[in-house]
């Protein structure tokens, strides 16, 4: 005991070493730490947490320079190809950060107070007279309410309680809709309709494709204007409108096309048009590889053969991509002879997986 | 003429004196060397080159074709065919001048060893040789031609037009391109081995020309796909995203939320966890007893 009695184990609370089965042997003796023992370790830690708030104090006020400094918008300045506003204000303030919480670690490793204490556990239960005390207090409560006296009071809150859940599942549920009706089974394409590139809106002729061409294209109803020249589908129509029809077209080599049965004449010279938007969730799909004819999609990489009326190679996808059959109008332009004849994407309630 | 005769004599003889130093012979040598260079760019190769005709530069380019490419594209560029009906090479008939001054020029082909992936490596042949066999390859079969430096090149746009061009070329970008190549150029992933390259660095040239000539397994976007000007607007897009810094500091390959995620995981928790071994180190401790306690 000697060799700890000046630094003895503080001991909190109510322990009772009567009732251990041993006898508490104790802490081993107290080793010290350099700083506590040595008067130029315990400088040098104290120079060394003085320097490093410091450092964070230089941070801080870097962080205001350079918020001042460093140009953002029309000119930026740069440093090493990076911005150098963000870059430096994002230095400077994670420094400040990091230098103070690293210097108050420091600190309390090394100079704080060093000394082993056991803080025993008081009963979880609260002191008898306390309990007392609550239930007495509740009683009282329940007694001056009167509640048990007056239940019209008591049944007439149950039910406004009741009533209140109502709103919940009403509103929540009737906000889900409206429901889709046959929206989701047809697009806007429609007989005639030109099949135009997307961005730039233009029409295309069979002979401005190469064989390995591919074309993300879009209906032209999407692209076209009123008099004042103001489009006429936009907003969410527009998104709506675009997210079911859109196609990519591309151009195979005759001779690689096996047509789908009743479907050899949907395309033109080698030209043919798919939804392109994956049956699987709907990601819109143009990894396009010429020399297989196949198409993949970058979320789950199910794989279509397009000179084979899309049939799925492999990945999730249940079914091919629908195929929009094409045909040329009188100004030589391609054009839609239908719609889809199934709904494009995703598979959704009302229609089964196939 | 006594005059000239004793300055001739005495040149001469300065000269003679120095006739078996050890200068002398290497100065002849130079001299000598400069005159047949001299003689010979006066008389023989610039004529010749500019009057060489289709013919001849087909000719020379069927050469180079022979001895570099037929083993894998046939000797009048038919392709050839593996036993099991793979594909050795392809056949060159139409493919074009463009596509050749292609895969030739930024070392695509010759290619190592078939493959999924021509990867770009150095290349091997100089301007003129691809030039030849570029001329061979497109006499097999109407294609695209090598593109004028006019097609791609941004110069002559005013600032303003070039704004436009960035704008109208991010969105054709954004719209047939970064489903392979990713929203800023990187490349990515393809089906069974391959992969689409990265294409920020690039040169315009090779830009117009792989989306003219739809290289490997890209689709090709010819000038009825795409347009000479919007192939143009691509590459002025792409060089945008060259130019501009960096805002969010390290890009991290900008390959998107698998790549960073991998960054904060494996360095941002590894710190992380450096720092609370750190914290809960044990430290040093003294054998030391403190005295004055």
């Amino acid at each position: 005991m000697s060799s700890h009695d000046e630094h003895a184990v503080e001991v909190v609370g109510d322990r009772t070493p009567d009732t251990e089965p041993l006898a508490d042997p104790g802490h081993p003796a107290h080793k010290w730490r350099p700083t506590d023992v040595d008067e130029r370790l315990e400088r040098r830690a104290e120079r060394q947490v003085a320097t490093l708030f410091a450092l964070s104090g230089l941070c801080s006020v870097l962080f205001v320079v350079s918020y001042f400094v460093f140009d953002i918008g029309e000119v930026v300045t740069t440093v090493g190809g990076f911005g150098a506003s963000n870059l430096a204000l994002g230095l400077t303030l994670g420094g400040a950060l990091l230098f103070g919480g690293v210097g108050a670690i420091h600190w309390a490793r090394k100079l704080m107070a060093d000394q082993e204490m056991v803080e025993a556990r008081h009963a979880i239960a609260s002191p008898p007279e306390d309990r007392e005390v609550t239930v007495a207090g509740f009683n009282t409560g329940l007694e001056e309410s009167g509640i048990a006296r007056r239940p019209l009071i008591r049944n007439s809150l149950l039910g406004a309680l009741g009533v209140l859940a109502l709103p919940v599942p009403v509103v929540l549920l009737r906000d889900l809709g409206p429901l889709p009706g046959d929206a989701l089974k047809s697009t806007i394409w429609e007989p005639g309709m030109r099949v135009v590139r997307d961005v730039t809106g233009t029409p295309i002729r069979p002979s401005d494709l190469q064989f390995g061409d591919l074309v993300n294209a879009e209906p032209a109803a999407l692209f076209e204007v009123d008099e004042q020249g103001e489009p006429l589908i936009e907003g969410a129509q527009l998104q709506t409108e675009k997210a079911k029809g859109a196609v990519i077209l591309v151009r195979i080599e005759p001779e690689d096309i096996t047509p789908g049965e009743g479907r050899e004449d949907w395309g033109v010279d080698g030209i043919l048009c798919y939804s392109k938007i994956c049956t699987h969730v709907g990601c819109p799909i143009s990894l396009y590889e010429r020399t297989t004819h196949h198409v993949l999609c970058p979320c789950h990489q199910s794989t279509f053969d397009l000179a084979d009326s899309a049939r799925v190679m492999f990945g999730p996808a249940a079914r091919p991509l629908p195929q929009l059959p094409l045909d040329v109008d009188s100004d030589g332009y391609l054009v839609a002879r239908s719609d889809f004849d199934e709904p494009v994407g995703p598979s959704f309630w009302e229609r089964d997986s196939r | 003429m006594r005059f000239l005769n004793r300055s001739v004599d005495s040149w001469a003889g300065r000269i003679s004196r120095h006739r078996r130093g050890p200068l002398a012979g290497f100065l002849v040598l130079v001299l000598g060397l400069l005159m047949m260079g001299g003689l010979y760019t006066t008389f023989s190769p610039a004529q010749a080159q500019s009057e060489q005709t289709t013919e001849e530069l087909v000719a020379e380019g069927r050469e180079l074709f022979i001895v570099n490419c037929s083993f894998c594209h046939g000797q009048n560029g038919e392709g050839v065919s593996t036993v099991d009906g793979n594909q050795l090479g392809p056949s060159l008939a139409g493919v074009g001048a463009a596509a050749v001054d292609f895969q030739v020029g930024t070392g695509r082909m010759p290619a190592a060893q078939p493959g999924q992936q021509m990867p770009r490596k150095e290349k091997v042949f100089s301007q003129e040789e691809i030039d030849a066999m570029a001329a061979f390859v497109a006499s097999l079969g109407a294609g695209p031609a090598v593109p004028d430096e006019s097609d791609y090149s941004l110069e002559g746009l005013s600032d303003e037009e070039r704004q436009e061009a960035i704008v109208r070329g991010g969105q054709i970008f954004l719209t047939n391109c970064t489903a392979c190549h990713n929203f800023t150029g990187s490349g990515g992933a393809m089906p069974r081995g391959g992969y689409a390259p990265a294409i920020l660095g690039v040169e315009p040239r090779y830009v117009y020309q792989a989306m003219l000539t739809g290289p490997q397994t890209m689709p090709s976007f010819s000038n009825g796909n795409l347009t000479p000007e919007a192939k143009r607007d691509v590459i002025a897009y792409l060089q945008s995203i060259e130019e501009n810094p960096k805002y969010g500091g390290f890009g991290m390959g900008g390959l998107g939320p698998v790549a960073e995620g991998m960054y904060a995981w494996i360095v941002g928790i590894g710190v992380l966890v450096g720092f609370a071994v750190w914290i809960a180190a044990h430290g040093a401790r003294s054998t030391k007893q403190k005295v004055d306690a």
